[in-house]
């Protein structure tokens, strides 16, 4: 275990803006935290190590569970109720807070520490004005809380007309506003300290980035310290000095951001850094240009032959919803407006776009499970547009989704086996022995072992459950499958490995993708084409290598530029 | 918002008409004469009977019958019941006291459902928890005539604290221990769901986010909390305002309470068709009203409901 090692690095790396004086702000020695569950405690964190210096930022990199949100949590006393911390301490400003009283710790959040949670949509209480949250919280910490002070606050942190603002709700607010107004109640009492944990994961790159930089500008005024956590490693080599990398509840490894990129020592990090898709991204654009490799390492190459005959064919397809207004009136919403492309056969075509931008509604028009307004998507040359119940059911058998939330789409009270044999009972397909051989089959092909038949979704991690819903897409043997942002849900490892296991069967079984997604940097390891939607209309496409290597519209170049650490020059070979 | 006031008057239109055609149907369907009910065991020269049935229009009919009471009551006219009093004088006399039973019942029950909730809720697992818990559960599982006889019984008769029964004018002290009496098991349900909610509530992302604010827990528990875990509770209370107002028919019974449960009870008994119809009527009216109430309470506590 090379941790030791890394701790040194972080100890005597110098930090850049201005953190010249020799105590640091943040310091957690040996931290240990312990849950109590049922079963007897556990330690969630182990001999934690850490320094964050006055103005510096600092991240936290790691996948789900391993420990790098409960971290961050005990250093404000945040931890939940049945969590301790159960050795170690936690210094800030020269000063242990790992036992204060109560009252001490309610004195430091908001004036000394503040925090900008995770997700926007449920971190502003739903039934209060914004700027009710905003004054509260300057309230709280003895700040003038007029509503001059609570409009300044909220256009510090770019909110637009703030004044007005103030007098909404939170759900009259977009994801990106919310997130704007829980940085500034973070920062509105000018805290030394600010713990960012993934700020901005549940937003759109664009917007992602516009926050991103709007902290960062923030910050550096301020001359707050920032601790960053993130899962993604581009995102924390870009914004942080100093990255520290957690697994399993111990940091692994600790050093400034380019140096732990370039040469990653412990193997946890090694195979972070080679499978974290913005940086494995921009690794294919680097190693095209020295001709090293081909893209197709990572994702295996689709045979060349395919792609001959068009299997979906979507022309001037329109979707229009009708909004409910007062008194009766309804207004007319235009989700998908004119948009053709076609899905060659055994090729990946994806579909990027931010939310809104219509292409969920595009997977579920082509699906069959949303009725176009006008237009027609042509399957194997037949208008499913026109399809009867009866010929709706037959083609529901040759197209397949797979959907992003792999906890959501799997019925919790059916066990694997008859998760995955659903499809093939409701279709009619054999008897009840080839449909057990059928699962076995399907089981094989997603490597998963089949002893996992009688185990209930609850009992799986994320990455087996998306294992599980691709395998009931294949158990009718469609031709097509539409996977509506698949792996957006799944850490980073996780994501390669399903990529990987799509680009194998695609291989294999010579299966058309049509692959919904946010994300570029996905879209990049997987795709053949790329149609890029902006509000409800295609505005560009393309193959993927045109798209990424010579984008046409701003739109789509902006995109490209929000993809966390594609601004990092990373040698070719470093990756 | 106007819209959907307008529009929820409408709706209760069929709601009515359904609901009074279905009590009218039991009612006057029943076998055997309805003046028999009124001329007792001596019955009544044919001459009254026939009286009788001219002025109840017994001798239309079924849904003539029915027309012509709809139209009585559309023109604010009860008619009479068969002891010959005007039924609207006698609903006017009854009413307020159930209402102001109703009201001490739901009072109660709020006020103490929702502090031992919230208590109970933040000390989840713990004894006051615990036994809370199973308090509420015994009070859910005995009968409530039960209950009320037993407190009538310790309270009124045995320690002499409260008369055990209500006079006629019904004053405040009187009504105390049938109010108690009436919001038991509704105490118990908003107990529990004020528990439920809470528990729910406490571990949202907001009430941490409030915290990391730097607010005290006091205000955290009140202020983010409380007002989201009382939407469900306000609707439970809301819905069970309807039914305290119509359905005291034990408790009023029990305390002797000169009140609307009790009318209709009497009036059941003495097969006085007239007035169990006005009656259930009127309540059918107060339940949907209530209703309204509760859906209106519901887009002032939690803003996010927009009624379009």
């Amino acid at each position: 275990m090379s941790h030791s090692t890394g701790m040194d690095d972080a100890r005597g790396s110098t930090a850049r803006a201005g953190a010249n004086e020799a105590v640091p702000l943040l310091e957690l020695r040996d931290l240990a935290i312990t849950f109590a569950t049922s079963n007897g405690d556990v330690e969630a964190v182990r001999n934690a190590h850490l320094t964050v210096m006055p103005g510096e930022t600092v991240a936290i990199v790691g996948e789900s569970g391993s420990g790098k949100s409960t971290t961050a949590l005990a250093a404000i006393g945040l931890l939940p109720g049945n969590g301790r911390v159960s050795n170690g301490s936690i210094i800030f400003d020269g000063e242990d807070i790992t036992r204060a009283s109560q009252k001490r710790i309610v004195e430091l959040r908001g004036s000394s520490i503040g925090m900008v949670p995770q997700d926007p949509m449920s971190n502003l209480n739903p039934v209060w004005k914004i700027g009710f949250q905003v004054r509260e919280t300057l309230r709280a910490n003895g700040l003038p809380s007029g509503t001059q002070d609570v409009a300044k606050v909220l256009a510090e942190a770019g909110l637009p007309d703030a004044e007005s603002r103030a007098n909404q709700y939170p759900h009259e607010f977009s994801g990106g506003m919310r997130q704007r107004a829980l940085i500034a109640i973070g920062l509105s009492c000018r805290p030394r300290l600010l713990i960012a944990d993934e700020p901005t994961s549940a937003l759109d790159v664009t917007v992602q980035r516009q926050i991103l930089d709007h902290l960062d500008t923030m910050t550096e005024q301020l001359g707050t310290a920032v601790l960053l956590i993130t899962h993604d490693l581009g995102l924390a080599a870009e914004r942080a000095h100093k990255v520290i990398v957690m697994y399993r509840g111990q940091v692994v490894e600790a050093g400034p951001a380019l140096e732990l990129l370039t040469n990653p020592r412990h193997p946890y990090t090694q195979k972070l850094v080679a499978s974290a898709p913005s940086i494995a991204s921009r690794r294919i654009a680097s190693a095209k240009k020295a001709r090293v490799v081909s893209g197709d390492e990572l994702a295996p190459a689709v045979p060349r032959d395919a792609g001959k005959d068009t299997v979906i064919e979507v022309s001037d397809l329109t979707k229009v919803f009708k909004l409910r207004g007062s008194w009766g009136r309804s207004t007319d919403f235009t989700a998908v407006d004119d948009v053709s492309f076609s899905v060659q056969r055994g090729t990946t075509t994806a579909v990027v776009g931010e939310s809104g931008s219509g292409k969920s509604t595009v997977a579920k028009m082509v699906l069959g499970l949303e009725d176009a307004t006008s237009g027609s998507i042509r399957f194997d040359g037949v208008d499913i547009t026109t399809l009867g119940r009866k010929d709706l059911f037959d083609f529901r058998r040759r197209v397949q989704p797979i959907f992003q939330d792999p906890y959501g789409s799997l019925d919790p009270m059916y066990n694997i086996y008859r998760t995955i044999e659903e499809p093939l009972r409701v279709h009619g397909i054999g008897d009840s022995k080839s449909r057990e051989k059928k699962v076995r089959e399907l089981l094989d092909q997603v490597a998963l072992p089949s002893s996992m038949m009688q185990r209930f979704p609850n009992e799986l991690s994320g990455g087996q459950r998306q294992r599980v819903a691709i395998a009931r897409a294949l158990a009718l043997d469609p031709e097509v499958v539409i996977c509506d942002e698949a792996v957006s849900a799944l850490d980073v490892l996780v994501q390669a490995q399903i990529l990987n296991l799509l680009a194998d069967l695609q291989s294999e079984l010579g299966l058309s993708y049509l692959f919904i997604t946010h994300d570029l940097a996905v879209v990049r390891q997987i795709a053949d084409h790329v149609a890029v939607m902006e509000k409800g209309r295609l505005v560009e496409q393309g193959t993927t290598d045109d798209v990424f290597d010579n984008p046409q519209t701003a739109y789509t170049k902006a995109l490209l530029a929000a993809i966390p650490g594609a601004g990092l020059e990373l040698p070719p070979e470093a990756a | 918002m106007t819209w959907y006031i307008v529009r929820r008057f409408l709706q209760m239109i069929p709601v009515f008409l359904g609901a009074t055609l279905l009590v009218y149907f039991l009612v006057f369907s029943l076998p055997g004469d309805a003046t028999a009910a009124i001329c007792g065991d001596r019955g009544c020269t044919p001459a009254v009977v026939a009286g009788l049935r001219e002025q109840y229009n017994l001798d239309e009919p079924f849904f003539i019958q029915y027309l012509l009471y709809l139209k009585g009551v559309l023109t604010f006219d009860l008619g009479t019941n068969f002891s010959g009093r005007p039924i609207a004088t006698i609903i006017a006399e009854v009413f307020p006291t159930t209402a102001k039973l109703a009201l001490m019942a739901l009072v109660l029950e709020a006020v103490f459902g929702i502090v031992f909730g919230l208590v109970a809720g933040l000390r989840k697992g713990k004894l006051f928890d615990s036994s809370v818990l199973v308090l509420s559960l015994v009070v859910i599982a005995v009968p409530i005539f039960v209950l009320g006889f037993l407190m009538q019984f310790l309270i009124g008769v045995k320690l002499q604290w409260t008369n055990p029964t209500v006079s006629g004018d019904a004053t405040f002290t009187e009504l105390i221990l049938p109010a108690v009496v009436l919001g038991l098991v509704s105490f118990a349900y908003v107990l529990r769901l004020t528990r439920t909610s809470i528990i729910e509530n406490v571990n949202a992302d907001y009430v941490r986010t409030a915290t990391a604010k730097g607010l005290s827990r006091k205000r955290v528990v009140v202020v983010h909390v409380l007002r989201n875990s009382l939407i469900p509770v306000v609707t439970f209370l809301g819905a069970d305002l309807g039914a305290l107002m119509g359905g005291a028919i034990v408790t009023e019974g029990i305390f002797n309470v000169n009140g609307v449960g009790n009318t209709l009870y009497r009036a059941v008994l003495n097969g006085d068709g007239p007035m169990v119809v006005s009656i259930v009527t009127f309540l059918i009216l107060i339940f949907v009203l209530a209703n309204l109430l509760v859906d209106l309470l519901y887009a002032w506590l939690d803003p996010r409901i927009r009624y379009a």
